[in-house]
């Protein structure tokens, strides 16, 4: 390598860090506050790093039950994301394959999910009173799984679309019914598209505030809505926002982590001539 | 195994009759083929006779069953896609495995017929591969291989050689020929390759525009077509069709092209046509049946000696394919390597005016 050439790739090695730095030190503070005692998040100059790894913040949350939060965020989330996936994708296979509704339907599907939750929070809010379902599980998981649907037949379209006719096909004259092919040729040939869309899918439920917000009260509240209440008018407890904010990022790092190598393309090669 | 007989058989697509009115008799261990150009319904019919698509009109019959409303996979058939079909989430064995498993197949006795059939296809030593890892020739014998492990009641073939290059096709042909003979099973097989249908099939059937133009034995469609578009079909390279006139006299009946080419008949085809003299003519001619003179043994009376100038010749080692003007049309003949050495010259060449197809260019049918 040329004189020049190493130093224009250490300039480049230099940036980078200093973009890394820069991007991930609110996410080290965050993480850092959570294990600090009172004293040493309060502490002028700022102290960098806890004198020692603690969990009084966290042991807080979880004897006071601020903890279900977290609990109710995953079992919500876990459920619409499931549910939408499942009826997703039979739907997104009918579009693909039976052509139900014309290009139209499916346009005018993913237009749904275009809509400002905002806009239709309060109606939905109304209907929810009326139907008493307002600070349930169910009514936030119907409302995500609702909210989702329309994300994940898109998606899963686009994919089934991809998987070649003839290998259905070619399973139907085998002796498999309709079902057999889609659980056994399709399923297996979309894995990776449906981890990427359950993983998306989840997301959005988990990260909601504004549906939770509105939907919720005392019993099922959400950990995105819970973290607000540490906001106060007179002052903010900075470690339970830490902490709770630790936890409630935690399960979305493990679950990234399994999924990764269903993330990563390329198992369908070799199906068809290429 | 079975038979098959469809009569009637129509399907549409919106306003478009992609088969129109097919009636077809397919004897039990036939080999038939269904050719003819792209559109010609051919692919279409043999989904119908799959199940892949529900018929219009008429009736599918395998065996003794009525099978219009019974689903593929109730149908028994065992089908090869054109463009493989293999799972590429699954190795060879559990691919060609795969359609005994829909049927509850006892385990033991798949893996003796995965093992069976993969000999038989020379696939053997394959079996834990993902088809990513295989050729085309490999993978297109995996598609046949599960095929032929099924104990099936028809065979259907949808152009499965298509996408191979042609030394591989010419092999797996011949492949597909062996096992017809080993196996004696009905095969179904599509293909727009006419030497793929004169090779391989018992019967060829001849599609056009979604109805049957011709079917027989390939000899048969080869040498008495019954129309224009089968004589043009068939036969590589293609027939010449050179217009022309009917012109009687005294001794006998002659086909006239241009200003000074005249053949004519032998006696007896000129006998049965004389009421035709004065009318119009396509003289239909094979360029292996143009032939330089100087290499016939002897003259004989069907064969019409025609001077020609040589245009253009294209060498094939053994042969040499001559073209020349005759009646304002491009003419193909089949010379002997020597015949012709550069473009330009002048040689006589005999046309086999017995075996010549007379063509009556109002209704393009075959005289």
């Amino acid at each position: 390598m040329t004189r020049r050439g190493r130093h224009s790739t250490l300039l480049r090695l230099l940036a980078a860090l200093l973009l890394l730095v820069l991007f991930l030190f609110p996410i080290y503070w965050l993480f850092m506050i959570a294990f600090k005692t009172p004293e040493e998040i309060f502490s002028s100059p700022p102290a960098w790093y806890p004198a020692a790894i603690q969990f009084d913040n966290f042991r807080v949350l979880f004897k006071d039950g601020d903890a279900k939060t977290v609990f109710n965020s995953l079992f919500i989330a876990g459920s619409s994301t499931v549910l939408a996936m499942f009826f997703g994708t039979i739907a997104a296979y009918s579009l693909a394959r039976f052509r139900t509704g014309g290009e139209n339907l499916a346009v005018w599907i993913i237009s749904q999910r275009m809509i400002p939750p905002i806009a239709i929070v309060f109606p939905l809010f109304l209907l929810y009173v009326f139907l008493g379902w307002v600070d349930t599980y169910h009514g936030l998981i119907l409302l995500y799984t609702a909210f989702n649907l329309p994300y994940v037949i898109w998606m899963m379209r686009g994919y089934i679309e991809d998987v070649p006719l003839e290998l259905e096909e070619s399973a139907l004259v085998d002796g498999y019914t309709r079902w057999g092919a889609l659980l056994r040729v399709v399923f297996p040939m979309v894995r990776n598209g449906l981890f990427a869309t359950a993983v998306f899918t989840f997301v959005f439920a988990w990260n909601d505030f504004i549906f939770a917000l509105v939907m919720t009260r005392s019993e099922v509240t959400t950990y995105p809505v819970q973290v607000t209440h540490y906001f106060g008018a007179q002052s903010n407890f900075w470690a339970k926002i830490a902490a709770m904010s630790v936890l409630g990022a935690a399960p979305v790092f493990v679950a990234v982590a399994f999924m990764q190598r269903y993330l990563v393309r390329g198992i369908s090669l070799g199906a068809v001539k290429g | 195994m079975a038979g098959l007989s469809l009569a009637g058989v129509e399907k549409s697509y919106g306003s478009v009759g992609a088969v129109r009115g097919v009636d077809l008799d397919v004897a039990e261990g036939e080999f038939a083929v269904l050719v003819g150009p792209s559109g010609c319904g051919k692919s279409t019919l043999l989904r119908c006779i799959a199940g892949l698509e529900e018929v219009d009109a008429g009736t599918v019959t395998i065996g003794d069953d009525v099978v219009n409303d019974v689903r593929p996979r109730d149908r028994n058939l065992a089908m090869v896609f054109q463009n493989y079909a293999l799972y590429p989430y699954m190795n060879v064995r559990e691919n060609i495995a795969f359609g005994l498993k829909a049927r509850r197949t006892p385990p033991a006795e798949v893996e003796a017929r995965v093992r069976r059939a993969a000999d038989m296809l020379g696939i053997g030593a394959l079996l834990d591969r993902l088809p990513r890892q295989l050729s085309g020739g490999q993978r297109q014998r995996v598609a046949i291989g599960r095929a032929i492990v099924r104990d099936a009641r028809l065979y259907l073939f949808d152009e499965p050689l298509s996408n191979l290059d042609a030394q591989l096709r010419d092999e797996m042909r011949t492949e597909i020929k062996r096992l017809h003979q080993e196996l004696g099973k009905t095969m179904i097989y599509v293909t727009h390759d006419q030497i793929e249908a004169m090779t391989l099939a018992d019967r060829i059937v001849l599609l056009r525009e979604g109805a049957i133009e011709q079917e027989g034995a390939p000899l048969d469609l080869f040498e008495r077509p019954v129309s224009r578009f089968v004589a043009r079909f068939l036969g590589s390279p293609p027939i010449n069709f050179i217009p022309g006139r009917f012109e009687g006299d005294a001794t006998g009946l002659a086909v006239r092209c241009g200003e000074d080419a005249v053949f004519p008949l032998p006696r007896e085809r000129a006998a049965a046509l004389a009421a035709r003299a004065g009318s119009d003519v396509i003289l239909g001619v094979r360029p292996e049946h143009i032939t330089g003179s100087t290499h016939a043994a002897r003259r004989l009376e069907h064969l019409v000696p025609h001077e020609v100038t040589i245009d253009l010749v294209q060498p094939t080692g053994t042969r040499l394919y001559g073209a020349f003007a005759l009646a304002g049309i491009e003419v193909l003949a089949e010379l002997q390597a020597h015949d012709v050495e550069r473009p330009g010259e002048t040689i006589e060449v005999l046309f086999d005016m017995q075996r010549a197809i007379l063509i009556d260019p109002k209704d393009d049918l075959v005289i």
